[in-house]
Parts: C-alpha cells; sequence; structure tokens
C-alpha cells in the first residue's frame, strides 16, 4: 500500500513538472502585462531542440540548453511582434504555436527522414524514468522546476527587475513616467517565460527519451488554465499544475487498472478538466495584472 | 478592401515569403524551383487547378467560421474540432438513411446533421463565454483535443473492421463532382460542395449586413460595453455566434464527407480548421476576401503536394504560419476591436 502511494506520488511529480515550468513561465510573461498563449509552441519547440541538442552534444544538459534556448527564441519572436509591431497578442500566440508544430515537423523531417518521430536519443535515459519518490524527487529537472519556483516568487517580490515587472504589468503609464521602458522589461519577462517553457518541452523529449510530432498535446493550454486558476502567483500556479498532475495520474491508475474507463475516454479527461476549471475562475479574475493584454 | 488593408496583406505575404525562403535554404533546396513547382503543380493545368477549388471549398468555411465569430470579437480556434464533428454527423447520418433515398431528401438531411454536428461545439464555448465568462480561446482548443479523444471512442464502436473509416454514405447523400458539368476538371475532387459553400460565404454576408441579429453581433463585436447599454445581451450574442460559426464549420465538414470521400474518415480534418485562421485573417470581413484567401490557401494546400518530392510538404504549414504571424505583426486589421481577457 505505502509503495502503492509512494509510486503514485512519483507519477503525480513526474506529470507535473512540464506544467509547472510552462505555467510559471506564463506567470512571469503575463504579471508584466502581456498574454502568454504561445506557451504551447515553447514546450513543443523546447522538447524538439533537447533532442536535437542532446543527439549532437552528446549529453542531456546540452539538450536542455537547447531546449531552454528554443523557448527563448520564440518568446524573442512574440516579444517583438507584440511589443514593438503591436500585434493582437492572442492571434500572434495562437500563430506562434502553430509555427511552432509546422516547424519542428518540418526540421523533423530534415534531420530525421520521419513524419511522427526522432529515434531514441541514449543519453536521455540517464535522467528519465524516475519511478520511486526518491529518484523522483533527485531527478535534475524536479529539482530545477522546485529552484524555479522559488526563484521566480523571490524575483517578483524582492528585486528590482521583479518590481518593474510587475509595474509594467499593472501602470505601465506610471512606470514609464519614473523611466522604467515598459517594452524593454515585458521583453525580459517574456524572455525568461521562455526559457522556462523551454525547459519544460526539454522535460518532455528526456522522459520519452526522443521527440514525436505533436508531443506537447495541450500541454501548453492546460498550464495556462492552471496559472489562470493559481490568480497569476507562481506558489499558487504551481499547486494547481500539482492538482492537474495529480488528477491525471489518478487517471492513469484508473486505465492500468483496466475496465473501468477506455482509454480513449481517458485521454479526453485532462482537456475536460480543463474547461471545467477555466469555467470556474470567473470570479478569481480579480488576480489579473490590470494591464494584462492592453497594446502600450 | 481598403488600399491601406492590401498594403498590408501585401506586406504580410511578403515577409512571410521570405522568411519560408530562408527555411528552404536551410534544408539546402532552392526557394524558387520550389515555388516554381507549386505554381506548376496548381495553376499549371486543369486537374490543378480543380484541386485547388476542391482544397479551397472546406478552407471557405472554416475560414468564413473565424471571421464570423471575429465578428463578435470572438476568437473561435475550435474550426478543427467543429469541422470534424459536422463530417462525422454527416457521414453517420448519410450511412444510416435507407438505401435509395432521394437526393432532394438526403443532401439537405445530411447538410443539416452536419451544421448540427458542428453547432453542438460552438454552442458548449459560447454558453462557457456567456454564463461562465471563460475565455473562448482555451476552451474551443480545448475542445479540439475532445473530439480528437471522442472520435477514437466513436471510431471503435462504428468503423468498419479494420478501417479507419465508416459505413459509406448512400448515393443520395452524394454532392455530384463539378467535372460532370466541365469535362475539363475530370479527375479533380471540387463537387457541387464548391457552389453551395460560396453560397454560405455571401448569405452570412448578408445576415450580418442586412439582420437585426448581425447588427447586433457588429455592435457587440465593436464595443460590448456600448452594445450592453444599448439594451443589446451580449452573452447571448456571444453564445448565438459561436454556434453559428460552428455550424459553419460543420459544412466544411459535410463537403469533405459527401463531396469527396463518401464517407467519415478518421482524421480527415488534418488542420483545414487551424489553416482556416490564416483564412480570416487575411480574408477580412469581406466575403470576397474569404474567398480569395481560401483560393490562396487551397493552392498552398494542394502546392504542397507538388512540393513534397523537392522538400518536406510541411515548409507549406510553416508558410502559413508565418503569414498569420505577418499579418497580426502589419497590422492587418481582424474586424476585432483589440485585446480583452
Amino acid at each position: 500500500m505505502t509503495l502503492l502511494v509512494l509510486a503514485f506520488l512519483a507519477a503525480v511529480v513526474r506529470i507535473t513538472v512540464p506544467y509547472a515550468l510552462a505555467a510559471l513561465g506564463g506567470t512571469v510573461s503575463e504579471r508584466s502585462g502581456v498574454i502568454q498563449i504561445s506557451l504551447e509552441g515553447m514546450l513543443l519547440a523546447g522538447a524538439f531542440a533537447a533532442t536535437v541538442g542532446a543527439d549532437v552534444s552528446g549529453s542531456a544538459l546540452g539538450g536542455i540548453v537547447a531546449g531552454a534556448a528554443a523557448g527563448a527564441l520564440l518568446a524573442l519572436v512574440y516579444g517583438i511582434v507584440v511589443l514593438w509591431l503591436s500585434a493582437d497578442q492572442i492571434v500572434a500566440g495562437v500563430a506562434i504555436n502553430l509555427f511552432a508544430d509546422a516547424l519542428t515537423r518540418y526540421l523533423l523531417k530534415l534531420r530525421y527522414d520521419s513524419a511522427s518521430n526522432s529515434p531514441r536519443i541514449d543519453v536521455f535515459s540517464s535522467m528519465s524514468e524516475p519511478g520511486q519518490l526518491g529518484r523522483a524527487l533527485l531527478h535534475p529537472l524536479v529539482l530545477t522546476t522546485i529552484a524555479a519556483g522559488i526563484l521566480v516568487t523571490l524575483m517578483l517580490k524582492y528585486t528590482r527587475f521583479g518590481l518593474r515587472l510587475r509595474a509594467v504589468g499593472e501602470h505601465p503609464e506610471a512606470a514609464r513616467t519614473l523611466g522604467v521602458d515598459p517594452r524593454r522589461v515585458r521583453l525580459g519577462a517574456l524572455l525568461i517565460g521562455g526559457v522556462l517553457a523551454g525547459i519544460g518541452g526539454a522535460y518532455l523529449a528526456a522522459e520519452q527519451r526522443q521527440f514525436v510530432a505533436g508531443m506537447s498535446s495541450g500541454r501548453g493550454y492546460i498550464a495556462l488554465a492552471a496559472m489562470i486558476f493559481g490568480r497569476w502567483r507562481p506558489g499558487p500556479a504551481i499547486g494547481s499544475c500539482l492538482l492537474f498532475g495529480a488528477a491525471e495520474a489518478l487517471e492513469i491508475r484508473l486505465q492500468t487498472a483496466g475496465g473501468v474507463l477506455p482509454s480513449w475516454a481517458v485521454q479526453m479527461l485532462p482537456y475536460v478538466l480543463t474547461i471545467v476549471v477555466i469555467a470556474n475562475v470567473r470570479k478569481r479574475k480579480r488576480g489579473a495584472p490590470s494591464a494584462l493584454g492592453r497594446p502600450l | 478592401m481598403s488600399a491601406r488593408r492590401a498594403l498590408h496583406v501585401a506586406i504580410a505575404l511578403l515577409a512571410a515569403l521570405l522568411v519560408t525562403s530562408l527555411f528552404i535554404l536551410v534544408a539546402g533546396r532552392s526557394p524558387l524551383r520550389i515555388y516554381a513547382a507549386l505554381l506548376v503543380g496548381t495553376w499549371g493545368n486543369a486537374y490543378g487547378a480543380g484541386q485547388v477549388l476542391f482544397k479551397a471549398t472546406p478552407l471557405m468555411l472554416t475560414g468564413l467560421a473565424v471571421s464570423f465569430a471575429l465578428r463578435a470579437g470572438l476568437f473561435n480556434v475550435g474550426a478543427e474540432g467543429q469541422l470534424t464533428a459536422g463530417g462525422f454527423a454527416a457521414g453517420i447520418v448519410g450511412a444510416a438513411l435507407p438505401a435509395g433515398t432521394s437526393a432532394l431528401l438526403a443532401i439537405p438531411t445530411c447538410l443539416l446533421a452536419a451544421a448540427a454536428g458542428g453547432a453542438l461545439l460552438g454552442v458548449i464555448p459560447g454558453w462557457l463565454k456567456a454564463r461562465r465568462g471563460a475565455h473562448e480561446v482555451i476552451t474551443t482548443i480545448m475542445l479540439n483535443f475532445v473530439v480528437r479523444a471522442a472520435m477514437v471512442g466513436f471510431g471503435t464502436m462504428l468503423f468498419v473492421r479494420e478501417s479507419v473509416h465508416a459505413q459509406p454514405v448512400v448515393a443520395g447523400a452524394l454532392l455530384p463532382r463539378l467535372s460532370r458539368i466541365f469535362p475539363a476538371l475530370h479527375g479533380s475532387a471540387a463537387s457541387l460542395a464548391l457552389p453551395l459553400s460560396l453560397l454560405v460565404v455571401f448569405l452570412i454576408a448578408g445576415l450580418l449586413a442586412r439582420t437585426r441579429l448581425g447588427f447586433r453581433i457588429r455592435a457587440v463585436g465593436a464595443q460590448p460595453e456600448v452594445a450592453a447599454t444599448a439594451g443589446i445581451d451580449v452573452g447571448r450574442t456571444y453564445l448565438v455566434a459561436l454556434t453559428i460559426a460552428g455550424a459553419i464549420a460543420g459544412l466544411g465538414g459535410a463537403s469533405f464527407v459527401l463531396g469527396y470521400k463518401g464517407y467519415y474518415e478518421d482524421g480527415f480534418a488534418g488542420g483545414i480548421g487551424f489553416v482556416g485562421i490564416a483564412v480570416a485573417v487575411l480574408g477580412g470581413t469581406r466575403p470576397m476576401g474569404i474567398v480569395l484567401a481560401a483560393l490562396l490557401f487551397g493552392t498552398l494546400g494542394q502546392g504542397a503536394l507538388a512540393v513534397n518530392a523537392i522538400c518536406p510538404k510541411e515548409i507549406i504549414d510553416v508558410m502559413q504560419a508565418l503569414i498569420i504571424i505577418g499579418a497580426a505583426a502589419a497590422g492587418v486589421r481582424m474586424g476585432r476591436p483589440g485585446v480583452r481577457t
């Protein structure tokens, strides 16, 4: 029984990591006043870059760095388009996701000559499948996630950059009169968010030891819902991700227990759960930064 | 189309073309050769042109489904799921009709089923938006995933053994090919669905321009607070707009199932719903804009097949996404007043 509970908790941690990293990335980005719907694309781009990075460098760390860089690169494109060219943030965000999906499929064919997946990347096995809770918690990217949660909280609360970030998210005009350039601060926030979501994508690839086309399968949007449910605060956002992770681990349990639900119904559950959550957070909108989505 | 808008669209297309060329160069291929292959494979002969018309048909409808919702200020990212549900409903109803049902009865029945299937996928986010304030972008995207999983579930119950498609629809439900009237299109899958889709595009334009519902939708899209003050039920308008948008996309599914395959096939949507976003962004608010944009993306879709021998056809998907990014960045107005959350 204890073993079962520990294995369950390990599964929860394992599933939560990409959600938590993406939700943290979303929190940093949106607290600066920019809607960040392209977390999905960053997860996907991060996963692909991590696969190629690990393959080329021959080390898992090389893959993670590449994943982070890909997330940041996508954030840079998004930032230029919405901050300097004043594009509609939601349309541009959805377009960035379509772009990431198309580009990873294109590059997958060019590099690995496959329409569906990369070959297995062996260097990932050093850090995949943490089956037991103890090992799951010591997984480098789990530690990274915990550290990122603490650092983002401290950064937002106590650092000068964090103060400026929150200021441009609430009153960009007031911040400007105090000599803060809202665009540069927002770009900084987006880049940090991109790095976090990119690492989340690297985790997805590392866990499966390969890249699979479309492997983010909506996780970026689920993370966004978790962030909204956590009222744009890092701690509660990670807490919501743990709830999503627990629900999913439970579903997988139900599925392996057999017969309770067909597999397609289990696959549907995270998305239905997200809709239910989003439908019940209206009163929580209070937590949103007041300049969110408003062009400068 | 105003000159200003035309300029912005031209900038967006040019920028997308330039960046796409870079990605082609990365692959060590020649962009010019690829664009030439694309043109020859589409407008180079009657069959290619017919295939462009065939590809453009559902795009007109998914593009319209996105553009129509944008008029109410809503960004409908769910056309993919709505299209799938519509095609599924048309295919299942069409297969359930008694053999020998006359076309005059079978076609309208199946079209109604398709519209209802798509509308169901519009009612849900519409209701959630109207009554619960749930953002339609997240709910419509999640519903795309829900539909995908549900189709796997229905598939295990309904599909013909060892296949990924359902029973064929009755003969009367099939939309005749255009090549029956224009022999030059021989072999192309363009069907009666094309004129029917054009009809829908212009009917919806009429609805927006001339009816009270159309006025309410435009008023809510332009300034929801003002519309509410003027006594318009904003939530109800959102609900109606997304329901109609879903029905339009659902008809797009029927165009594929009744006009091409003759049965519902798993995964037939293949991104048509997402390309609809590009059609809507580029096409704008006028019916001719939607038709022309659908033809452009139909050309790209058909051209992708011609290009595939030289360069992975996914480059065309990259280009389509870049066109949306370019249009958003070039300030192409989306018929949507600004961003709200």
